[in-house]
C-alpha cells in the first residue's frame, strides 16, 4: 500500500495537497461559526450531484418539460427523493448564503486584504440567485411560468436595451421551446461552470489569506484536520437532515400526503394563474414592486436594489474608513431586517386575500387532477399535459358553467364554481339533471315552481307545471307507480355512470316505464318519446339527458326537438356561435357527470 | 565586441515576434468557434411578434347588455420555434358592451404581465401579482402600481354580430402603449 502512494506521490505530489487541504492552521481552534462555507460547498455538491441525475431525465421543451419533471416525480423509481433533494436544497442554499456573508461581515473577514475573495463571494451570492431563478421556471408549471414571466418582464424595463434584452433571455417574442433552453443551458451549464470557477478561486485565495479568526480566541490553534472537518461534517449532516425532513413532511403527519416537492398544473398561456408568486426567498423583492406605481417601477425593481448590492460590494472599502465596519454590520442588519418585513408583509397579504386563497386552493385541485388525468390509461398526449385539462369536462364543465350558464342557472345552489351569485336564479338548477332523483322532483307539485326547476320560467304557467299541480296530487297509489316507472325509463335515455348499476338491476322497470309513457298518464299526449309524433309540442324525450340530446339543446333550445318557439331566454350556444361545439361537448359531459376517475378505464369518447 | 548585442535584438526581435503571434493565433482559434454560436445566441432579435392579426373572438350574443366584461381566449395560428400550432390560444381578452359598441381589453397587466382578474363584486379589475385595480373601461385605479390602464384594443363587428378584434401585447412597465414587436 505504502508502494503505491509512493509511486502515486512521485508522480502527483498527492500527499502534499493532502496535507495542505487537511492542514491547515485554524487560529484560536475550531469553531461552529466556520462552519459556514463548507456547507455551502456541500449544498453546492448536492446540487451538482442531483442535479446531473435530474438531468439524465429531463427534456427541455414546451411539450415535455412539465411532462418529463412529473415523469421523473411519480413514475421513475426515487424520482421525488432525487426532486426534493434538488428543490430543497437550493432553498438551503440561499439561506446559507446569507449566513455566510453574515458571518463574513460580522467577523470582518472582508478587510484587506481579502476584498477580492469577498467580491467573488458576491458574485457566487448573485449567480446562485440566478440559478434559483433559472431553475424555478424548468418545471413549466402554472407558478414558475407566470412568476418567471413577471421576472422577465421587469428586465424589459431596463432603458434602452430592455425590450431586446428580453427577447434575448426568452429566445423570442414569447415562451415557449427556446426560453427553457436557454434558462436549462443556462442553469445546467454556463451557471454551475462559473459557480465551479468561482468556488475554486474562492478556496485558493481564502487558503492563501488563512481564516479570519474570532477574538478572542478561546483555544490555542489547532489544524483543520480532524476537529474543524468534524464540525463542518456534523453542520452538513443537521442540514441534509431539514431537506429530508421537508421532502417527506407532508407524509410524516398523513399517511396520504405527497412525497417530494409540489409540482403544478403545467404552464398554459390562456390560463389565467392567480396564484402567481416567485419562491419564497424572492417574496421580499416581489413586495417591494408594490411601493413604486407607475413608471417609478424601475425604481423598486432595479435602482434600489442595484443600490443595495454596490453598497454591500463596496463594503470592504467602507471598512476602511472610522466606522466603516460598524456602518456596514448595521447595514447588513438592516437589509435583512428589511427583507424579512417585506417578506412576511407579503405572506400576510396574500394569506388576508380570498381572491389568492382561492386561486392557491384551485391550481392545488387542478395539480391533482393532471395527475390522475396522466396517470389515466389514456396518458399524456404528445401535445403535453395542458391538453389534458383543456380536454377534462370536471377541469373545464364548472369554467364554462360559471360563465355562460350560472347568471340564469344554478349548479347545487352555485355557479358551479362554488360562488353564490347574488341574483337570484332565473332557471332550473342543473345538478343532477335527467337523474330520477332530478325528474322525480320536476314531477313533485310543491316543487315543479319552485325557483329550483320552473318557478323563475315562464314554463311556471306553461301546460307541464299545470297538469303536474293539477293531476299528481290526485293519483292513486297504481299512478304514483306508473309515474315511478317513467320516469325511471326517461332517465335511463340519459344513460348516465351515477344509474348504470341500477339501471342494470332494474331493466324490467324500465321496459315497463317505456311501455306506461303513452299509457294512462299520457305523457305522450305532449312529449314524443322513441316514435314519431307530428303533433307533439313539449320537447322530445327520446335520449332525454343523453350526450347528443345535452348538445342539441345546449346548441340550440329553439330547435322544435326542444322548446321550440316556447323556448324562454335561453340562447342558442351552437347555433349563435356563443361556445365552440367543443366547449359544448364539455359541457355536456360535465353535467352528465361523465369524466375519468381513476379506478375506471379511460372515459369513453 | 557588438556581436552579442546584436544577437539579443535578434533574439528580442524573434521573441517579440513569437509573443505576438502566439496571442494573435490564440485570438483566433478561441473567437472562431466562439462568433460561430453568436448567430444563435441573437437569434431571437430576428423574430417578430405575430401580433396584430385581426381575430374573430365571438358574437354579440355572448356579451351580456348590462356591460359586464367576459373573458375570451383568443385563438390564433401560433409558430413556437420549431412547432405550428393551429388556433391555440395565444393571449386572452375581457369583452363588454358600451351600448352598441364593444370595447376590448388585454388581460395581461399593464405593470408585469399577470393575469388580470375581472372582480364581479366590486365591478373592477384586479391584478393579483401587485394588487393594480382598473376601472370597468380598463382606466388605472388609485394606489395601483400599473403606470397605465389596461391595454384597449381595435374591436371591429363583422356582419352585424360577430365580435373581431386586433389582438396585441403592449411592453409593461411604460405610461404608453408601445407594442410588442
Amino acid at each position: 500500500m505504502k508502494k503505491l502512494l509512493d509511486w502515486l506521490d512521485h508522480r502527483t505530489g498527492v500527499r502534499k495537497l493532502t496535507h495542505e487541504a487537511l492542514y491547515e492552521n485554524i487560529p484560536g481552534g475550531s469553531r461552529w461559526r466556520y462552519v459556514w462555507g463548507s456547507t455551502l460547498t456541500f449544498t453546492f455538491m448536492i446540487q451538482v450531484i442531483t442535479g446531473i441525475f435530474l438531468w439524465l431525465a429531463y427534456s427541455p421543451s414546451s411539450q415535455t418539460a412539465w411532462e418529463s419533471v412529473y415523469y421523473i416525480q411519480y413514475e421513475m423509481t426515487g424520482g421525488w427523493l432525487l426532486r426534493g433533494l434538488h428543490h430543497y436544497t437550493a432553498q438551503a442554499m440561499n439561506i446559507l448564503l446569507v449566513l455566510h456573508l453574515m458571518q463574513v461581515v460580522i467577523d470582518g473577514a472582508y478587510k484587506a486584504p481579502r476584498e477580492v475573495n469577498f467580491w467573488f463571494g458576491i458574485i457566487l451570492l448573485q449567480l446562485v440567485m440566478a440559478l434559483s431563478l433559472t431553475g424555478y421556471l424548468l418545471p413549466w408549471d402554472q407558478k414558475g411560468y407566470w412568476a418567471t414571466k413577471v421576472a422577465t418582464n421587469i428586465a424589459a424595463i431596463t432603458p434602452f436595451i430592455g425590450p431586446e434584452l428580453q427577447k434575448l433571455i426568452i429566445g423570442g417574442t414569447d415562451y415557449g421551446h427556446h426560453t427553457l433552453t436557454r434558462f436549462f443551458a443556462l442553469h445546467a451549464g454556463v451557471l454551475p461552470g462559473a459557480v465551479i470557477a468561482l468556488i475554486g478561486l474562492h478556496v485558493y485565495l481564502f487558503r492563501r489569506h488563512g481564516i479570519t479568526a474570532k477574538e478572542p480566541k478561546r483555544a490555542p490553534d489547532a489544524k483543520f484536520w480532524p476537529d474543524q472537518v468534524l464540525k463542518d461534517a456534523v453542520a452538513c449532516l443537521a442540514i441534509l437532515a431539514v431537506i429530508l425532513f421537508f421532502i417527506v413532511r407532508h407524509r410524516l403527519f398523513d399517511a396520504h400526503g405527497h412525497l417530494g416537492p409540489e409540482l403544478g398544473a403545467p404552464a398554459d398561456p390562456s390560463e389565467p394563474f392567480s396564484a402567481a408568486r416567485p419562491e419564497w426567498y424572492f417574496l421580499f423583492l416581489f413586495e417591494l414592486l408594490k411601493y413604486f406605481p407607475g413608471e417609478s417601477e424601475i425604481i423598486g425593481a432595479m435602482i434600489l436594489p442595484g443600490i443595495v448590492m454596490t453598497i454591500v460590494f463596496l463594503m470592504p472599502v467602507i471598512a476602511k474608513w472610522k466606522r466603516g465596519h460598524q456602518f456596514n454590520v448595521y447595514f447588513l442588519w438592516v437589509l435583512i431586517a428589511g427583507a424579512g418585513l417585506l417578506t412576511w408583509l407579503a405572506i400576510k397579504a396574500d394569506n388576508s386575500n380570498p381572491t389568492y386563497v382561492t386561486a392557491v386552493n384551485s391550481a392545488e385541485w387542478e395539480a391533482q387532477r393532471v395527475r390522475v388525468l396522466a396517470k389515466s390509461p389514456t396518458g399524456i398526449p404528445p401535445l403535453g399535459a395542458a391538453q389534458l385539462l383543456r380536454d377534462d369536462p370536471l377541469t373545464q364543465g364548472p369554467k364554462l358553467f360559471a360563465k355562460n350558464c350560472a347568471s340564469c342557472h344554478r349548479y347545487d345552489g352555485h355557479d358551479g364554481q362554488g360562488h353564490h351569485p347574488k341574483d337570484a336564479p332565473s332557471a332550473a338548477d342543473l345538478k343532477g339533471f335527467a337523474t330520477r332523483e332530478w325528474l322525480a322532483g320536476l314531477m313533485d307539485p310543491e316543487k315543479i315552481d319552485s325557483p329550483h326547476y320552473f318557478g323563475a320560467t315562464k314554463f311556471k304557467e306553461g301546460k307541464m307545471a299545470k297538469f303536474i299541480k293539477r293531476e299528481v296530487p290526485k293519483f292513486t297509489d297504481a299512478q304514483k307507480e306508473e309515474m315511478r316507472k317513467i320516469v325511471a325509463a326517461v332517465s335511463a335515455e340519459a344513460g348516465l355512470k351515477s344509474q348504470r348499476d341500477l339501471e342494470a338491476r332494474e331493466a324490467q322497470t324500465i321496459v315497463e316505464g317505456r311501455a306506461l309513457f303513452s299509457g294512462d298518464i299520457a305523457c305522450s299526449d305532449c312529449h314524443r318519446f322513441r316514435n314519431q309524433d307530428e303533433d307533439a309540442t313539449g320537447p322530445d324525450l327520446t335520449g332525454y339527458g343523453s350526450r347528443k340530446w345535452l348538445i342539441g339543446i345546449i346548441g340550440n333550445p329553439a330547435h322544435e326537438s326542444y322548446y321550440g318557439k316556447r323556448n324562454d331566454r335561453m340562447p342558442a350556444f351552437g347555433k349563435d356561435d356563443i361556445l365552440t361545439e367543443r366547449e359544448i361537448a364539455l359541457l355536456a359531459d360535465w353535467l352528465r357527470g361523465d369524466w375519468y376517475e381513476p379506478g375506471q378505464a379511460a372515459a369513453k369518447r | 565586441m557588438s556581436e552579442p548585442s546584436n544577437a539579443t535584438d535578434k533574439t528580442d526581435r524573434r521573441s517579440f515576434m513569437a509573443k505576438a503571434l502566439s496571442v494573435v493565433i490564440g485570438g483566433i482559434v478561441t473567437i472562431i468557434p466562439a462568433a460561430a454560436g453568436l448567430g444563435v445566441l441573437l437569434d431571437p432579435l430576428r423574430r417578430k411578434s405575430a401580433g396584430g392579426a385581426v381575430t374573430r373572438v365571438t358574437t354579440l350574443d355572448a356579451l351580456p347588455d348590462d356591460g359586464e366584461p367576459r373573458k375570451f381566449a383568443i385563438l390564433a395560428e401560433r409558430v413556437d420555434a420549431w412547432n405550428k400550432f393551429p388556433a391555440t390560444p395565444v393571449g386572452a381578452v375581457y369583452l363588454r358592451r358600451v351600448g352598441n359598441t364593444v370595447q376590448a381589453l388585454n388581460v395581461v397587466c399593464p405593470h408585469a404581465g399577470c393575469f388580470v382578474d375581472y372582480v364581479g363584486d366590486k365591478k373592477e379589475f384586479l391584478c393579483p401579482c401587485h394588487n393594480s385595480t382598473f376601472a370597468l373601461d380598463g382606466a388605472v385605479g388609485t394606489n395601483s402600481p400599473s403606470p397605465r390602464g389596461m391595454d384597449t384594443l381595435e374591436v371591429e363587428i363583422k356582419n352585424q354580430k360577430e365580435v373581431w378584434v386586433k389582438f396585441q401585447n403592449f411592453q409593461a412597465g411604460h405610461a404608453e402603449k408601445i407594442p410588442v414587436a
